[in-house]
């Protein structure tokens, strides 16, 4: 089985900061890492190569930096990895980024199986995986918790709904997108990380794609960042104290100040 | 410190690190209160390939030796000594097979623990029979293509979970010393069963259990080494090994260290951190020193049986000893330096002290060690060197 794994470079955002002047992540002091969602699914790749047999090939998009979560993912058993990298694929939305995954997925031959992470920590969309399946002609499973089984080319899983899951099956190929209680990702192995630090990784840029520089990048995006900004705090919370019955007597009088109620 | 380590040596250290902190720590306290095996965790140490650490590439490992043992060891047991044991014991259940084993033996046990499939585990001591290893009773009889082992062995760590087991037997009782064998014994081999589970002070995430061997037979195929040769076989492992528990005991040491440091900066008497307080700036730089020296002289005692040395049973008996009297003194005197809470199980320090205890007792105590170490002084002496 031949399985590819999309992951993205974003910075640690556990403790990010937007500066109030320019309204820009302050990115000094902040270190990038591999999208969390997106570790949980190149670990389940791994798992299902381990369990299936096959191959799994790690790409991603970004600047040549980004090449760091890619040796980071054969260090965690992808067996290669691929970059797409091009100053003209800068500034790209979700469409555009996933037009242009898609191309060189088309490219690199056929895949019986991608996994992304549901969305990523920085964009919060969640909107590539699904863009992606659709450019590729593939099926499409969101949310996915559990790979129950593939056989006869049939791919079953359990996907997360906020009141429930669902058992959902589809013929491969097929795009899933995976939720953080699918596994726990390992950490690298020591033959992974002698492999990752020699491994040559590709980059694929506008020309290997073969794609014109207007479908691509801010150019080819449907969407622009106007604007970023910390939303303002416009009041206090207050925290009501004494016992249980004494503090819902005080909200009940509250809101009926306040004409809520 | 400067310790010239190899690139490869960086990364094993860097990566046991981070599985300690990352997979260790924030299950160590759960693990020694229930007294529980840590599966997962072997788990875990397996597909990160750290048994292939001491193993040969030619059976699936990395080909490293004393020093990258040693180094794993001490990273592993920084955050939690039952741990590494459990780790460490797998390498001396091996190492008879590495140093001693046949090419058919080696290509037969040793790729499965590289992997992790199989843990491993090494038997001499008996109830009788401490630091008089001579006086063990558990016998084996040769009969026609096996060996039927009768007898207990006792204080095995890994007993019970491990797979493979290497065991000292009398195969000629009546040749004493003369008339032992290290025989590789496999888990549900027929006669072979596991006693008593010890209850322990310290290192209690580890599994110590009792052997019993009624009427179990075992391939001759398996005798390692020579038929006779078992007590020379298990010296000369021991002086391998020591270094591995003298970096268990470093660990210890150091854990314990930067666990002082933090709660000395953040604790506050008399309007200030307790750290701006000579005494406690002067047991922690004695603490300090005490870890580095440790440090160094292990280091150094694993690069000299990596050189491939002939013998270093004086230099590896030197490192135990050392390393586990800093051991015991330093997680001692962390507890000193948390004062009241350091004596709770809420703090780390206690558990570190009760685990460095027996870094003094096992693999050789230290006064069997002194007395070896005199020994080799009287006969180099004698010998006038």
């Amino acid at each position: 089985m031949k399985i590819l794994v999309c992951l993205k470079q974003v910075p640690d955002t556990t403790d990010v900061k937007i500066d109030p002047q320019t309204n820009t992540l302050i990115r000094q002091g902040i270190k990038n890492i591999t999208n969390p969602f997106d570790a949980y699914a190149l670990e389940e790749g791994v798992r299902l190569k381990e369990r299936y047999g096959g191959q799994v090939t790690a790409i991603s998009m970004g600047p040549p930096q980004a090449e760091t979560v890619l040796r980071d993912a054969i260090a965690a058993g992808a067996d290669d990895a691929v970059l797409i990298s091009d100053g003209a694929f800068a500034g790209a939305d979700t469409l555009a980024t996933a037009f242009t995954i898609s191309c060189a997925v088309k490219m690199l031959g056929a895949y019986d199986l991608v996994i992304c992470g549901r969305q990523t920590i920085d964009g919060d969309t969640g909107q590539v995986g699904p863009e992606l399946a659709v450019m590729l002609g593939m099926s499409f499973i969101a949310y996915v918790s559990r790979i129950e089984e593939i056989e006869d080319n049939v791919l079953r899983v359990r996907r997360l709904l906020e009141d429930g899951y669902e058992i959902m099956e589809t013929t491969l190929p097929a795009v899933i997108t995976v939720v953080k209680e699918i596994n726990v990702p390992r950490l690298p192995s020591l033959r992974g990380l002698t492999r990752a630090k020699s491994a040559v990784i590709p980059v694929m840029g506008a020309g290997e794609l073969g794609v014109d520089k207007s479908v691509v990048g801010l150019a080819g995006s449907a969407t622009w960042v106007t604007k970023i900004f910390s939303p303002k705090r416009s009041a206090n919370g207050e925290i009501l104290e004494g016992s249980i019955p004494e503090q819902l007597t005080n909200l009940i009088n509250k809101l009926r100040e306040a004409s809520v109620i | 410190m400067e310790y010239f380590l190899t690139e490869q040596q960086k990364m094993i250290k860097d990566l046991a690190r981070r599985l300690a902190e990352e997979r260790v720590l924030p299950v160590r306290a759960e693990l020694d209160e229930k007294e529980e095996f840590p599966r997962d965790i072997m788990k875990d140490l397996a597909d990160a390939d750290m048994f292939r650490v001491f193993i040969p590439e030619v059976y699936d490992g990395l080909g490293g030796g004393c020093l990258e043992l040693c180094l794993v060891t001490e990273e592993l047991s920084r955050v939690c000594g039952s741990v590494a044991i459990s780790y460490a014991s797998s390498a001396l259940g091996t190492m008879s097979l590495i140093e001693y084993g046949t090419e058919e033996q080696k290509q037969r046990f040793l790729p499965d623990v590289a992997s992790g499939k199989k843990l491993a585990a090494f038997a001499l001591t008996e109830a009788q029979a401490g630091s008089d290893a001579t006086a063990i009773k558990t016998t084996a009889r040769r009969e026609n293509d096996g060996y039927v082992l009768n007898g207990a062995k006792q204080f095995i760590t890994n007993g019970g979970e491990a797979e493979l087991y290497t065991v000292i037997v009398l195969t000629s009782p009546e040749r004493g010393g003369r008339g032992a064998s290290a025989l590789m014994v496999e888990k549900d081999t027929p006669g072979f069963t596991f006693g008593k589970k010890e209850r322990k002070m310290g290192l209690r995430a580890s599994a110590t259990r009792e052997l019993v061997f009624r009427n179990c037979t075992v391939p001759a195929a398996n005798i390692i080494g020579k038929e006779g040769a078992g007590f020379i076989v298990a010296m000369r492992l021991f002086d391998r090994s020591r270094p591995g528990v003298a970096a268990q005991a470093v660990g210890l040491a150091q854990g314990a260290l930067e666990a002082a440091v933090d709660y000395a900066r953040q604790r506050i008497q008399f309007d200030h951190p307790i750290i701006s307080l000579q005494a406690v700036q002067q047991m922690l730089a004695e603490m300090a020193i005490e870890v580095e020296a440790a440090r160094a002289l292990v280091y150094a005692v694993a690069r000299t049986v990596d050189s491939g040395a002939k013998k270093f049973t004086e230099e590896s008996a030197m490192a135990k000893v050392f390393a586990s009297e800093t051991a015991m003194k330093v997680t001692t005197n962390a507890v000193q330096i948390f004062g009241g809470v350091g004596y709770t199980r809420d703090y780390p320090v206690e558990k570190m002290m009760r685990d460095a205890k027996i870094t003094q007792i096992y693999e050789g105590a230290n006064e069997a060690l002194k007395t070896a170490i005199a020994f080799e002084l009287r006969k180099r002496k004698a010998r006038r060197e």
